[in-house]
C-alpha cells in the first residue's frame, strides 16, 4: 500500500493528477472495513486527505450552507443552526452507525462511496445539494441528482476531489427522512426515503430502491398535481416507474416496494389530505 | 513504504515507523502491547476497539495508524480503575469482550453530560454491541456516573 500525503488542497490535486488511479482517503470508515483480508485494496495507491484543514469547516452565507470536503457527520450533528434549518441532515447523520463512525465519516465520502443504501446522500439530494469538484484543470459543479450514472458510477474523474457540498437555503414547508432497517441503530437501510417541499417543489428521494440513490419523478409529479391517493397501493404504479429494487441479503424487491408505498402514504396523508 | 509518525498516546509522546496499511488497533495491540483494546468485528460495527482520537470515540479497526500523526490517542489503559465503580455496582459486564469499548464510550458520555440534552444514553451507546445483551446494566451504569439513576430507560429497547 502506498499513501501519498498532502497538507494543502493543490498538493492533493497534484498527487491525484500525477498518479491517475490513486484513491482519496478521508476518515477510512468505508475503506478499512475488513481491511486485513482485503488484499487487493492493499496494492493500490491512496492520497491522504486527513490533513487538508481547508476542507474541514462548514460555512454559511445568505444563500447557502456549504459543507467542506472533510465535514463529518458529527460536525453536522453538533451544529444547532443546521438542526433548525436543515433538520434532515442531522436526522440522517444520527442514523449513520453511531458516534464512532459519525466522528470519522464524511459527507463527501458518503457521496463518492456511491452506495445505493447511503444515509447522507438522500437528504442532501432532497435539499438540492450541488457537488463541487476540483482538479488541476479547474472547478466543476454537478447537481447531486445528476451525479450518479449507474451502480457505483459517477461524474467524478480520478483527478477530481469533492471539495465542497453546496446546499441552497430555502424555507421548507415539509421535510421527512425515513430509514427502514433491521433495527434502529447500526443498520443499513432496506428502504430509505427523504421527502421535502419548498417553493422549488416536491422532492422525493429513494435509497436502497435502485442501483443509485435517485429522485422519483413520477411521485414528485403526483404530489405536484395533488393527485388523490386513497390507499398505499395507489402509489405503487408511480413507485414501479421510479425505482427498480432488487432481492438481496437485506430484503426483497417486493417488500421494499410495499414498505416504500406504506411509509410514503403514512408520512404524507395528513399534509396531502389523503384519507 | 513506511511513514515516520509521532503522536501522543495516553499522555506520552510516541514515535514510530508505520506501514500505511497498518490499523491503529493492530499498532496498539501488537506493537505497543496495549491489549486492552479488543477486536470484535473488524468492520466498524461492534465498538470493541473503541479508543479516543482527539477526544472523540472512534473504531480503531477503521483508523489507519499513519492518520494519527500529531494527534492525541487514549485507550482503556489510561483509565483510572475507580471510574469502573458504577460498572461493578450495576454488574455491567458479562463475558467482558465488549467491556473495554463500552467503558470508553460510557465515560465519554459521562464527561459530556450536555449530550443528553439531545441524545439518549442508548443512542450514544449504539455503537457498542454486547453479544451477552447486557445492555440494561450498561445503561444504568452510565446513568449512575452522570447522577441520573434510571435515566437509561430500562426496557425501552431503543438500541
Amino acid at each position: 500500500m502506498r499513501v501519498l500525503l498532502a497538507d494543502r488542497v493543490p498538493e492533493a490535486l497534484g498527487l491525484l493528477a500525477g498518479d491517475g488511479a490513486a484513491i482519496p482517503v478521508a476518515g477510512g470508515t468505508d475503506l478499512l472495513v475488513h481491511w486485513p483480508v482485503r488484499i487487493d485494496a492493499h496494492d493500490r495507491t491512496y492520497v491522504d486527505l486527513s490533513r487538508l484543514e481547508d476542507l474541514k469547516p462548514l460555512r454559511w452565507s445568505d444563500r447557502e450552507l456549504v459543507l467542506g470536503g472533510l465535514t463529518t457527520y458529527w460536525d453536522v450533528i453538533q451544529d444547532e443552526r443546521i438542526g433548525r434549518e436543515f433538520p434532515l441532515l442531522v436526522r440522517a447523520a444520527r442514523q449513520v452507525g453511531a458516534i464512532q463512525i459519525q466522528a470519522r465519516g464524511t459527507w463527501a465520502g458518503n457521496i463518492v462511496n456511491a452506495s445505493p443504501a447511503a444515509d447522507g446522500v438522500p437528504v442532501l439530494m432532497a435539499y438540492d445539494a450541488v457537488v463541487v469538484l476540483e482538479s488541476g484543470r479547474g472547478r466543476e459543479e454537478v447537481p447531486l441528482d445528476h451525479f450518479y450514472t449507474g451502480y457505483k458510477e459517477m461524474r467524478r474523474r480520478a483527478d477530481q476531489l469533492v471539495v465542497a457540498i453546496r446546499i441552497p437555503r430555502r424555507p421548507y414547508s415539509y421535510q421527512v427522512f425515513e430509514k427502514v432497517g433491521s433495527r434502529r441503530a447500526q443498520a443499513i437501510a432496506k428502504v430509505g426515503l427523504a421527502v421535502t417541499r419548498s417553493d422549488a417543489g416536491w422532492r422525493v428521494v429513494a435509497a436502497s430502491m435502485a442501483p443509485t440513490i435517485r429522485r422519483c419523478p413520477m411521485l414528485e409529479r403526483l404530489l405536484e398535481q395533488r393527485v388523490q391517493v386513497a390507499h398505499p397501493g395507489d402509489l405503487v404504479p408511480a413507485i414501479t416507474q421510479d425505482v427498480s429494487p432488487i432481492d438481496d441479503v437485506r430484503s426483497t424487491a417486493e417488500y421494499r416496494r410495499r414498505v416504500m408505498a406504506r411509509v410514503l402514504y403514512d408520512d404524507l396523508r395528513e399534509t396531502c389530505g389523503w384519507p | 513504504m513506511t511513514l515516520s509518525i509521532g503522536f501522543t498516546l495516553n499522555g506520552k509522546a510516541v514515535s514510530m515507523e508505520a506501514d500505511p496499511a497498518e490499523r491503529l488497533l493492530d499498532t496498539l495491540r501488537y506493537r505497543l502491547g496495549l491489549t486492552g483494546t479488543k477486536e470484535g468485528c473488524g468492520e466498524g460495527e461492534c465498538g470493541a476497539c473503541t479508543v479516543y482520537l482527539d477526544g472523540l470515540p472512534v473504531n480503531s479497526c477503521l483508523v489507519p495508524t499513519y492518520q494519527v500523526r500529531g494527534a492525541r490517542v487514549e485507550t482503556i489503559e489510561a483509565l483510572d480503575p475507580v471510574q469502573l465503580g458504577p460498572f461493578l455496582e450495576q454488574g455491567a459486564t458479562q463475558c467482558g469482550a465488549c467491556t473495554p469499548g463500552v467503558v470508553m464510550t460510557a465515560l465519554w458520555i459521562s464527561a459530556h453530560p450536555e449530550l443528553l440534552e439531545t441524545h439518549t444514553v442508548r443512542e450514544l451507546m449504539a455503537g457498542n454491541l454486547c453479544r451477552c445483551t447486557g445492555y440494561d446494566g450498561i445503561v444504568d451504569a452510565v446513568a449512575t456516573t452522570i447522577g441520573e439513576v434510571g435515566e437509561g430507560g430500562r426496557g425501552k429497547g431503543e438500541a
